[in-house]
């Protein structure tokens, strides 16, 4: 039912049409006339965060823990500009969002006017699609298509900008059906031949491994209970990205853990070593290849991806499956199980001999000190303690994030939220807000460095004024951990600038903003702690100080294929070659 | 497995995936990539080549379709086999992008790009400049007593040529349109 109304009415509209319950935004010049209509209804709420980085990284943890889209919206200009971070962030490790954008009036775009900038120019490349939109007849429609373009397909961010005048002026509001159909319909049922094959394959392998990727999480809860069954049913191990974490569960006797330059020895070997690699949902990251040309050099490859260009980026693949993990999952079953249920049982018997034998490494284990706090037993307790709550889990980035990817145990998708691609400081603290307007009874807890934290820690603020109980657990150990390990290993242990001085006293810092602050820097008082952050009814910033100079481990380092992976600080010396130096 | 041992007709490779992926070699391909004409589409093209360090050679663009809002962008590119699969993979993933066609690979194509020269000189150079143009079928479409502007319709190595031979005749300006390009037959 078409209906006319101002611009600013029509995207409030929209976002309700949409089934939009949550909006993350700032307000500014440019966007008043939309603050005026949320103003004037109830149906939508939203969340006043303080920093725009803070809005768009609250929508990725959103629609990370809830598969839904996350909606930002911001004035024009450095709104825009402090939203890029975000965008980007969610463009890398594709998380649905509609960003909305305040843009100075159509007649005053291209004059410098106060607080433009060119925000579909500057947003081009960090986006999946974004539109200037000139005309308030045309608004409607395009933000029912961004919302379709942002989780059709390989889900993205989207950005629309709206000048001043769109807003104020009046046109037809059309309803999201009667838009018409758009173009923009991405291929979800792979070829069925080559999935036959790839059947084939599975059939007669001796060392197959699946390598799950963020992709299953994207598809849906469907993918990740097919991938279960299939993998229960197959007997094969499955390893995954940081992205993939909880698509099977961490307790599943065919999980090796979290592969990559920080994943785990039997994982990685794995991956060396297997005959048969089912990539699904995962796009051959640098993290994960280690050097390319060494990079699993016996194996067929399979690669099932909803987005054609990831297939043969980066590896060249022999069977590429173009569709949703979803879709291609169920038929892979299907066919599976019509030709009758076959796998190579002596073949595997023998392969799960051999990881187990790899297991027996114990790559995680680390050294127990009684004085300090070990960030690895850290996580540990606070996995025992928490791990039977509904619990959710960011991250900031760094080693702390490492080690919470190593040592907490994910049973379900979608409650892991961490910055895989773009690897983006302060992610974290924001994201755990949004999941924790997503699932208001749930513990929510960032895992955090201390100097992550600090780049959005102005949170603070929305955080209290929401009264959202989400739980900082910083792991303090007053360095930009990895960037020191990396000068350890990379630069002659010359730590230059690797170190937090000046710090806040954190627990001073919760009670200036009206929450709770917790101190612990001893291992005999950490299960207390832990039990009293989790037991306190409200936002808590945990100060846990642990040692300095850990290293995470194992480690792949940079340029090196998966079978020179470091295990210790032993094994450390002279570990990087002038050619792994120049990687990142 | 090869996928030069994958059955034909099995699976998504098409016959291009049966040369060799790994290959060095760069190649020349004329792309055609059928877009909505609306504002910014070009950017996006062009930021995906710079963006990610793939070749221009030469870039067309104009609308075809006026009702249904579409334009037909055509690109010379080069690179590996790989590097031109990344680039089709990469152009069909930009939203308003309908179509993109390989024509070095789908079949007999027609390329031609039109061209303007002017030629400057007198006596027997003048003369030879016009001698020139008509063994090539240029059109003189400006003169004057010191001057020569033809136009030139042709392949781009037609045109390489034609400039090759033009410049010690007085060449001192020239223009050229990029590369339009058709598959051949229907
Ligand atoms: C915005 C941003 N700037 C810089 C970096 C580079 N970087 C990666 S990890 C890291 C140190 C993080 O320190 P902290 O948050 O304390 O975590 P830790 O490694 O000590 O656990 C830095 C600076 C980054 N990832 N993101
Ligand atoms: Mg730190």
């Amino acid at each position: 039912m078409t209906q006319a109304m101002t611009g600013a009415k029509m995207v409030v509209q929209a976002l309700k049409d949409q089934g939009v319950e949550v909006v993350f935004g700032y307000p500014g010049g440019a966007v008043l006339p939309i603050y005026d209509e949320i103003f004037q209804q109830n149906d939508i709420r939203h969340i006043l965060v303080r920093h725009e980085q803070g809005a768009v990284h609250a929508a990725e943890g959103y629609a990370r823990s809830t598969g839904k889209p996350g909606v930002v919206l911001v004035t024009s200009g450095p709104g825009a500009t402090n939203a890029v971070t975000g965008i980007t962030d969610a463009l890398l490790d594709s998380i649905p969002l509609v960003v909305l954008t305040g843009q100075v009036p159509t007649f005053m775009i291209g004059t410098d006017g106060f607080q433009e900038a060119d925000t579909v120019g500057i947003t081009r490349p960090c986006t999946k699609h974004n539109w200037l939109v000139k005309e308030t007849d045309k608004l409607a429609a395009t933000l029912h298509e961004a919302f379709h373009v942002a989780t059709s397909g390989r889900p993205g961010p989207v950005l629309i900008d709206i000048p001043k005048d769109v807003q104020f002026a009046s046109g037809t509001y059309t309803p999201p059906n009667g838009a018409g159909r758009s173009h923009y319909q991405p291929k979800v049922k792979g070829d069925i031949d080559t999935i036959t094959q790839l059947v084939e394959a599975m059939e007669k392998a001796e060392r197959p491994v699946f390598y799950t990727g963020g992709g299953v999480i994207n598809s849906g809860p469907a993918a990740s209970q097919l991938l279960r069954e299939l993998v229960e049913a197959t007997g094969f191990p499955i390893t995954s990205t940081l992205m993939g974490l909880g698509a099977y569960p961490a307790s599943g006797d065919k999980w090796l853990g979290m592969l990559g330059m920080h994943g785990l020895y039997e994982a990685n070997l794995a991956m060396h070593g297997c005959d048969l690699m089912i990539n699904i949902g995962a796009r051959f990251d640098d993290r994960i290849t280690g050097r390319i040309a060494d990079f699993s050099p016996n194996s067929i490859k399979a690669h099932i991806d909803i987005d054609p260009s990831s297939i043969n980026k980066v590896i060249h693949v022999d069977m590429p499956i173009i569709g949703d993990v979803g879709h291609v999952l169920e038929d892979m079953l299907r066919i599976w199980k019509s030709r009758g249920r076959k796998t190579n049982k002596p073949g595997l018997k023998k392969w799960w001999g051999q990881i187990d034998a790899w297991r027996q490494v114990d790559c995680l284990s680390f050294d127990p000190s009684p004085k300090t706090i070990k960030p690895q037993h850290a996580l540990q307790r606070l996995e025992a303690l928490t791990k039977d709550h509904d619990r959710y889990i960011t991250t900031e980035v760094g080693q702390h994030q490492m080690w919470a990817a190593q040592f907490l145990g994910f049973e379900d998708p979608n409650r892991w939220m961490t910055s895989g691609g773009l690897g983006t400081m302060g992610y974290g603290f924001p994201a755990s807000i949004g999941v924790q307007l997503a699932h208001p009874e749930s513990l929510v807890i960032n895992v955090a460095g201390e100097a992550s934290w600090l780049m959005n820690m102005q949170e603070m603020g929305t955080t209290v004024q929401y009264r959202l109980p989400v739980k900082q657990f910083i792991l303090n150990n007053e360095r930009l951990g990895m960037v020191r390990q990396w000068q350890e290993l990379l630069h002659g242990e010359r730590y230059s600038h690797s170190w937090s001085e000046a710090l806040p006293d954190f627990v001073k810092l919760a009670e200036a903003f009206g929450a709770k602050g917790i101190y612990c820097d001893n291992p005999d008082d950490l299960d207390d702690a832990i039990l009293e952050m989790i037991n306190h009814d409200g936002p808590v910033i945990f100060d846990c100080l642990v040692e300095k100079h850990e290293n995470c481990f194992p480690m792949i380092p940079s340029g090196e294929p998966h079978n020179k992976m470091l295990l210790g600080d032993a094994s450390t010396s002279d570990v990087i070659g002038s050619s792994g130096a120049v990687l990142v | 497995m090869s996928p030069l041992q994958i059955q034909k007709g099995t699976s998504r490779h098409s016959a291009y995936d049966l040369r060799d992926p790994h290959s060095d070699v760069e190649e020349v391909h004329t792309l055609a990539v059928l877009v909505d004409n609306e504002a910014g589409v070009l950017a996006r093209v062009i930021g995906l080549f710079s963006g990610r360090g793939y070749n221009i050679e030469s870039l067309t663009v104009a609308e075809v379709d006026h009702e249904g809002h579409l334009s037909r962008i055509t690109i010379v590119t080069t690179g590996t086999p790989a590097v031109i699969e990344q680039i089709k993979a990469q152009l069909g993933r930009i939203v308003p992008v309908h179509d993109v066609h390989d024509l070095t690979v789908e079949g007999p194509a027609v390329e031609r790009e039109l061209a303007l020269f002017k030629v400057k000189g007198s006596g027997d150079k003048r003369v030879e400049a016009l001698r020139l143009a008509d063994i090539f079928r240029a059109n003189a479409v400006d003169s004057t007593l010191e001057s020569f502007v033809f136009e030139l319709t042709g392949t781009s190595a037609k045109i390489d040529a034609f400039a090759e031979l033009m410049r010690p005749l007085g060449l001192i300006e020239m223009a050229r349109t990029g590369v339009a390009a058709l598959s051949r037959g229907v």
